[in-house]
């Protein structure tokens, strides 16, 4: 059975004069280096240039504040529950008087943990949750030295909210799109 | 006797500054060789190379022998202690010597007065470079057999097997060239090659031998096998850490350069270029063509490095006693029956 | 100067050889006995003979030394492994060496009357004359001995060879 149509029946025949003077075939894979010699090189110069990564590409997970700072998270759990490696724990608490300009609903997360090392970057809590409050960008998580470092906390997670430090995540936006299933329920 | 005693100490200076010179040129093109190996390497494989170190990474040697000094200096404890540490001393001595024999130029003119561009003018040159050649193997003998591995004393034992076969097949292929010339002594070699009249012309197939067995000389791909990484994991100088370390990979980029220099003598002309003559610039002229033939060399050299994998240990004992010798000893007899019949 | 030279050479060449006879590790013997050589290569250019002193390197200390120590390491001798003769056998090896030395000083004595050597001509021992020498007044035996040598290379591929059919 043959799987793909490149592959070659291996027959070993014997040299004739010219393969074995071994020349002619140096000469030509000189020339192959050669012209490799003379073409763009395919380096991306990583830390000062960064490469674009694709739409689909899921990284370090923000939890994003709405237009006036205020954390979008709501602490309701879907995202843990749907967390396939159970990454994510969270404790909620409510909001008292004084923080509306802090926490957009009245229960919010004081403690909101994803354990990076468990993390496979699958997503699910991005389409579990119903507040747009988490989503994975194209930041590549840092390296530690201990496990301790990669259980990232809410100062690992939660965005800036001065304009610069906010994190675009528009074209993850575009692409969660709503589950069939949900429109189709819908109607 | 005064003036004499003058004379001579005049003439032991000149050669001194001409050997420091000399020195710090082989050296400093050495260590510039990593940095275009590593380049070139680079640009062949479609990546960028060194760039971090200085413009270009032009700094990355100094900072490759700055690493190489600080770096922990660390001898095996079995090894045997005086012969581990002559043997990286003793390798890049042997690597040294030969540039002793090369004529770099005709002569330098410099304030009124003339310099022989050549340390020493022996008449014996060819066989002089083959001996040392030949005594290049001790250091990498002595340094594989003394840090007690395995692994070291196999990539020894390679190289020097490797070094000694082929230099049969060399010494065959510059019979041929001392045979067209007449002489033994380097000088007298590139001044009979003024103008078009290479050595390459009467003896593309001499070129090629000799080419071949410079590289298996040099222990360079496709004929590292002394240090082989896949295999030995680096040789004869597996134990080996520090500036010892440096000598001996620093050595290897000497002998190249020292190869190259050869071959660019012996058959293309040294310092001669086709309408370029070598008194011109107060004699600077003959160093730079030669330096453009050695540095194009070294260039071959490198292209051959990353466009060939490496041969198998048979196949290269096959290469060099049942192909290159037999082809040697028939460019001797070619070239013996065109001197009776051609004259010279 | 030259006499300062050749004693300083001499008492050199002594010592190493010495060095060589009596160390116990046989590759310091063969390491000794290649410095050996290069006091002889210094005397042959002290004598003027450049081409002579070289190809003593090439041959001796470039290729048969490499041999030498290429077989003393794969053998991988040293002191337990030495293998110890019996009292008799050093008594028979010193008595036959006695003699070997006493035929040659009997073979010698009186064939040689030491002469003044130092009128001869300095360029004897140049390429050109040395070339001369060898294949105008010497062309016979040394045809004979490249014979020579080719038999011997012929046998050593012979016994080489793996599966011979004669």
């Amino acid at each position: 059975m043959q799987l793909t149509n490149r592959s070659v029946h291996v027959v070993n025949k014997k040299m004739n004069f010219w393969e074995r003077i071994y020349l002619p075939a140096i000469l030509k894979g000189m020339s192959i280096t050669i012209r490799h010699f003379f073409m763009k090189p395919a380096t991306v110069k990583y830390p000062d240039q960064h490469r674009e990564f694709a739409p689909v590409f899921r990284g370090w997970h923000v939890l994003k504040r709405d237009e006036q700072g205020r954390e979008n998270c709501t602490a309701c759990g879907l995202c843990a529950v749907a967390c396939p490696a159970e990454a994510i724990t969270m404790v909620a608490e409510e909001r008292e008087k004084g923080e509306e300009h802090l926490y957009k609903e009245e229960k919010y997360a004081a403690v909101y943990e994803i354990n990076m090392l468990r993390c496979i970057f699958c997503g699910l809590c991005e389409e579990a949750c119903p507040k747009e409050a988490i989503f994975l960008t194209d930041r590549i998580v840092p390296s530690d030295y201990a496990r301790d470092g990669f259980i990232f906390g809410k100062d690992m997670l939660v965005e800036g909210t001065t304009p610069d430090k906010r994190i675009d995540v528009t074209k993850r936006q575009k692409h969660v799109q709503e589950p069939k299933w949900a429109s189709e329920t819908a109607k | 006797m005064s003036i004499f005693l003058l004379f001579v100490f005049a003439v032991v200076v000149e050669k001194m500054i001409l050997i420091v010179v000399l020195f710090t040129i082989t050296l400093g093109v050495a260590a510039y060789s990593t940095y275009g190996e590593r380049k070139i390497a680079a640009f062949m494989q479609d990546r960028i190379g060194p760039d971090r170190a200085g413009p270009w990474g032009l700094l990355q040697p100094i900072a490759d022998g700055v690493k190489m000094f600080t770096k922990e200096d660390f001898m095996p404890n079995q090894a045997e202690k005086w012969l581990y540490i002559l043997a990286p001393g003793a390798f890049i001595f042997v690597a040294c010597m030969t540039s002793a024999v090369i004529p770099w130029g005709t002569q330098l003119t410099l304030f009124g007065g003339s310099i022989d561009l050549q340390v020493t003018n022996i008449n014996i040159g060819i066989l002089y470079i083959m001996g040392f050649v030949s005594l290049g193997v001790y250091g990498i003998m002595i340094g594989g057999w003394a840090s007690n591995n395995k692994y070291s004393l196999y990539g020894a034992i390679r190289a020097s097997s490797q070094m000694i076969s082929y230099e049969l097949a060399m010494g065959l292929a510059l019979i041929s060239v001392v045979m067209i010339s007449g002489s033994l002594s380097l000088r007298d070699i590139a001044e009979q090659q003024t103008g078009f009249g290479w050595n390459i012309i009467y003896q593309p197939l001499g070129f090629i031998i000799f080419f071949t067995c410079a590289l298996a000389e040099c222990n360079r791909a496709p004929f590292d096998m002394a240090e082989c990484e896949t295999e030995l994991i680096g040789g004869y100088h597996t134990e080996y850490s520090s500036m010892k370390l440096g000598f001996f990979l620093f050595a290897e980029y000497i002998n190249m350069f020292i190869s190259c220099a050869v071959i660019s003598t012996l058959y293309f002309g040294g310092y001669n270029f086709p309408g370029l003559d070598p008194a011109w610039l107060g004699g600077l002229m003959g160093p730079i063509v030669l330096f453009a033939k050695i540095f194009f060399f070294i260039f071959v050299f490198m292209w051959i490095r990353w466009t060939l994998p490496r041969f198998r240990y048979d196949q290269l004992m096959h290469l060099g006693w049942k192909s290159l010798i037999p082809l040697a000893i028939l460019n001797m007899v070619l070239t013996g029956g065109g001197i009776l019949l051609f004259g010279n | 100067m030259t006499l300062a030279i050749f004693l300083t050479l001499a008492v050199v060449s002594v010592f190493f050889s010495l060095l060589m006879v009596f160390t116990k590790n046989p590759i310091h013997s063969v390491l000794y006995l290649i410095l050996t050589f290069f006091s002889i290569a210094a005397h042959y250019i002290l004598l003027n003979a450049q081409f002579l002193a070289v190809v003593h390197i090439i041959v001796y200390a470039g290729a048969i030394m490499v041999l030498f120590l290429f077989v003393l390491m794969l053998l991988n001798l040293n002191k337990d492994t030495e293998p110890q003769k019996s009292v008799g056998w050093k008594f028979a090896a010193a008595i036959a060496a006695g003699l070997l030395l006493l035929t040659f000083l009997g073979a010698l004595k009186g064939s040689i009357q030491l002469q003044q050597v130092a009128n001869a001509d300095p360029a004897v021992g140049l390429v050109k004359n040395l070339g001369t020498v060898l294949f105008r007044d010497f062309v016979v035996p040394f045809e004979i001995a490249g014979i020579l040598f080719l038999a011997a290379m012929v046998g050593a591929v012979l016994v080489g060879k793996r599966d011979l059919k004669i």
